[in-house]
């Protein structure tokens, strides 16, 4: 589903990404950890498109994706979350949906129906939000919602996309334990359905979630494989695990 | 929703019957006066579309006002007087500037989109200056009103009148139907968040280019009103003063609303008609009034009428 080569990409000395070769299979749910500042984002920004990397390669579904501007991406169903929360203030929850709806549903040069009474942009998006449990909260103003729903309306947006592949960068970050756990009870039904690159502080989430875990240190992986073997290795301990949990 | 029916009904009701109560009044000094309203409004409500609505802060908007009349002006210059010739081309040469102008600034954005914005209206401005063949400095004679193979006369005050209220009706109902559109819900999502709006797949460039191009040309329309309504075509149209009335306009009236537009430019018109009245010096007062307004409603007079 997705391979990446011998990422590379420096700001100044510091090299972000040096060398990744990561790869996500078809289904599965690929988890992504590091202490701060080890590259994550920067990781998550090059799959997405925000930024280029300096050099390697990127192939999504057999394509090659690196040249591809992020709304290209998104087109081709490589569906994003935002670490800090990245929605429509101004629009109501089900809006914020049925604009993701909309993106997906070919080009938008339509001119003159009323986009917010159209019920095939509507019904898509309130299942949508059923789905992540916020259903009730649909005409809320996304100003007016909580940090909760904002992530779970992140990822109601990801999903509205059609996605082929989801990249959650910390869905959980800044959730309440109980919220956390709802939120991981939710990703669980995800997985098998939608290949998953998930970015995450959460080490409870990423062992229950994850089918494997790479881990990032300094730009480079230092390991990559199942949770249990990911967990035992001696240099993961070291480097992160020893100090962080 | 009845508030609105309610509101555009007055609305209407008032702007309809100005012509025969001012006749009545032995006052014709108005309709001119509200007819130079409405086609204020109808720039106005173009530059909301893209102020407003899609966030792009355009200080040349007056660019558009201008070439829709020169190309009245220059038409008519040249003998070809029929309106059903000289206002397809006002509207086409203004939607092609602004293709020209749009394409090359909403590349940037911030502060650069405004200077350039203002750099090429100011162009058009100079431009109109150095063209003595049509009046340069001075400006331009238009000899004789646009004809409409007598189906319309706009020598006929009250006819021109209601002409122009058709259009600024048409205008904003046409305008408010592409921002509730597919179409308009992208360019106020690109507006309230890029970064989202890349994310789930919009390229926010086509979009705004396009809202650029369809404000652009209505304006130009608005150029073709004013050059029949002055009879005279000077290149101050194209002013960063008059781009700033503008957005004066849209803002205190109420930017990203239906009727703001045009309320901000009435009353921007009958404050400066009302202090005229009173002394020379009117800009020294409705400076200070203008920010006063700003300040106490935030969401513009169209605020304070939810329309």
């Amino acid at each position: 589903m997705l391979e990446v080569r011998g990422l590379t990409k420096s700001y100044g000395a510091l090299r972000a990404s040096d060398g990744i070769d990561f790869d996500v299979r078809e289904g599965e749910t690929h988890a992504v950890i590091g202490p701060n500042g080890a590259g994550k984002t920067t990781f998550i920004g090059q799959l997405a498109g925000e930024l280029t990397p300096d050099a390697g390669s990127i192939v999504f579904a057999g394509e090659d994706v690196t040249a591809l501007s992020a709304p290209r991406r998104a087109r081709k169903g490589l569906a994003r979350s935002f670490q800090i929360t990245s929605i429509y203030p101004e629009f109501t929850a089900l809006e914020n949906v049925a604009l993701a709806v909309q993106a997906q549903a070919g080009h938008s040069f339509r001119f003159w129906r009323a986009a917010r009474r159209d019920p095939a942009l509507r019904e898509p998006a309130r299942r949508l939000l059923d789905e992540v449990g916020i259903g009730g909260r649909a005409d809320v103003l996304a100003a007016n919602m909580s940090h909760g729903e904002h992530r779970q309306l992140e990822v109601a947006m990801a999903l509205a996309l059609r996605p082929r592949l989801l990249l959650l960068d910390e869905p959980m970050a800044g959730m309440g334990a109980e919220e956390s756990q709802r939120m991981i009870g939710f990703l669980g039904t995800l997985k098998g359905r939608y290949s998953i690159v998930l970015v995450e502080h959460d080490m409870d989430a990423v062992f229950r979630l994850a089918d494997r875990i790479s881990v990032l240190v300094y730009g480079r992986v230092i390991a990559t494989g199942a949770p249990a073997a990911v967990r035992a290795n001696p240099e993961v301990r070291a480097a992160y695990l020893g100090e962080d949990a | 929703m009845t508030g609105r029916a309610i509101f555009w009904a007055v609305v209407i009701i008032i702007l309809a019957t100005l012509p025969p109560i001012a006749s009545a009044l032995g006052q014709p000094f108005y309709i001119d006066l509200v007819r130079r309203m409405m086609i204020l409004a109808i720039a106005a409500t173009s530059l909301d579309l893209i102020l407003g609505y899609g966030g792009m802060v355009s200080f040349g908007h007056a660019a558009y006002l201008a070439l829709g009349a020169y190309s009245v002006g220059i038409l008519a210059f040249y003998g070809v007087t029929s309106g059903w010739a000289q206002w397809p081309a006002a509207i086409g040469a203004s939607a092609l500037a602004a293709l020209a102008i749009g394409a090359v600034s909403i590349r940037t954005s911030g502060i650069y989109f405004i200077m350039i914005t203002l750099a090429f209206a100011q162009m058009l401005y100079y431009l109109g200056i150095s063209l003595e063949v049509f009046g340069g400095d001075d400006g331009m004679r238009l000899k004789s009103r646009s004809l409409f193979s007598g189906l319309i006369d706009l020598g006929n005050a009250v006819s021109f009148y209601y002409l122009c209220l058709a259009l600024m009706l048409a205008a904003i109902y046409v305008t408010y139907r592409i921002v509730n559109s597919r179409f308009g819900m992208v360019i106020r999502a690109a507006k309230s968040n890029e970064a989202r709006s890349r994310a789930i797949g919009f390229s926010p460039y086509r979009y705004r280019l396009t809202a650029f191009v369809i404000a652009g040309g209505m304006c130009g329309l608005a150029g073709a009103l004013n050059a029949n309504h002055t009879n005279y075509i000077t290149p101050g149209l194209a002013s960063w003063v008059q781009s700033g009335d503008l957005m004066f306009m849209v803002i205190l009236g109420g930017m990203a609303s239906t009727a703001g537009p045009m309320l901000g430019a009435f009353a921007l018109l009958i404050a400066e008609e009302i202090l005229k009245g009173w002394t020379e010096h009117w800009q020294v007062i409705l400076g200070p009034l203008l920010v006063l307004s700003v300040i106490f409603f935030k969401r513009g007079l169209a605020g304070i009428f939810r329309a």
